[in-house]
C-alpha cells in the first residue's frame, strides 16, 4: 500500500476532494481521521462523490449506539459516522474507506469501517457497504460531512494506493 | 459580508512540490445549491433514524418492564433483550 497524499484542515471545509487520481493502482483505501462542526445530533454522517456524481449510490449499514444496533438503508453516497460539535471536546472520529478496482469497468464497491468517537455512552460505531453502480474508473474523491456540515481544523485525510501483486511466474493449476 | 464556504482539493495530477498540489477553493454557486438540498434531505433521513432508534429504545425499556413484572430478574430480563 503506498501513500499518495495526506491532507491536513487547518480551517473549516466544507469537503476534502482528491482529484485527477492516478489510475496506475487496482485498489485505494481512504484512512480518514475527522470532526464536524454540526450542532445536532449525537453524530454526523460523512458522504462521498464520485467523479462529482451523487446519484447511482446504494448503501447497507450497520451501526451501534452504545446501548442499540440498529440497519438501514439509503441512497445518496452515505460512508459512515464521524464525530461533530456535540462529542467531547477535541475528540475526532476515525474511517477506513477501502476501494477495490477503481478502474475496472464495473459497478465500484466500497466498504467502510467508521467510528464516532465521544467519552459519553453514544459513541457509535458502523460497517457500510456502499455500491455505485457507474462503470467509469474513478478519478475524483469527494468526502463530506451531511447536513451542510463542515469538517473542523485538525480533521485529516490519507489517500493510498494499492497494487496488485505478482505471481511471480508461477502457474498455479 | 457573508462568509466564505471552501473545500479542500487536492490536485493530483500536480508534483509534490507544487504549491497548488492543495488549495483551499470557494464553493461554486451550483456547489452552494447542491450542498443545501443535500442538507435537508440528509436532516430529514437522520431524523427518521433517531426517531427510529427512540422508537426501539422505549419498546425495548417496555419490554424490559414487563418481563420484570413477570418476575424475572433485572439480570434475567436483559438477557433476553440484548
Amino acid at each position: 500500500m503506498q501513500l499518495i497524499q495526506t491532507v491536513n484542515v487547518a480551517s473549516a471545509q466544507a469537503n476534502i476532494t482528491f482529484s485527477s487520481i492516478p489510475q496506475t493502482y487496482n485498489d485505494l483505501v481512504i484512512v480518514l481521521s475527522s470532526r464536524t462542526d454540526r450542532t445536532v445530533g449525537a453524530w454526523s454522517d460523512f458522504l462521498i462523490k464520485l467523479n462529482t456524481a451523487t446519484t447511482n449510490f446504494t448503501n447497507r449499514g450497520l451501526y451501534g449506539t452504545g446501548s442499540n444496533t440498529a440497519s438501514w438503508t439509503a441512497s445518496m453516497g452515505y460512508l459512515g459516522m464521524t464525530s461533530n460539535a456535540n462529542n467531547t471536546a477535541s475528540t475526532f472520529g476515525n474511517a477506513t474507506i477501502y476501494i477495490p478496482n477503481y478502474r475496472v469497468a464495473t459497478a465500484k464497491s466500497i466498504s467502510t469501517d467508521s467510528v464516532s468517537e465521544s467519552n459519553a455512552t453514544a459513541a457509535n460505531q458502523e460497517i457500510m457497504a456502499t455500491l455505485w453502480n457507474v462503470t467509469d474508473p474513478i478519478t475524483e474523491i469527494i468526502l463530506y460531512p451531511d447536513a451542510g456540515a463542515n469538517w473542523v481544523q485538525y480533521s485529516s485525510a490519507s489517500l493510498y494506493g494499492i497494487t496488485a501483486g505478482s505471481s511471480g511466474g508461477v502457474t498455479v493449476s | 459580508m457573508s462568509e466564505i464556504i471552501t473545500k479542500l482539493v487536492v490536485d493530483l495530477s500536480k508534483d509534490e512540490n507544487d504549491p497548488l498540489r492543495v488549495q483551499s477553493i470557494p464553493l461554486t454557486e451550483s456547489e452552494l445549491a447542491e450542498r443545501e438540498t443535500m442538507r435537508i434531505q440528509a436532516e430529514a433521513e437522520q431524523a427518521a433514524r433517531e426517531a427510529a432508534e427512540q422508537a426501539k429504545a422505549d419498546a425495548k425499556a417496555s419490554g424490559i418492564a414487563k418481563l420484570l413484572a413477570l418476575g424475572l430478574t433485572e439480570a434475567e430480563a436483559q438477557a433476553l433483550v440484548n
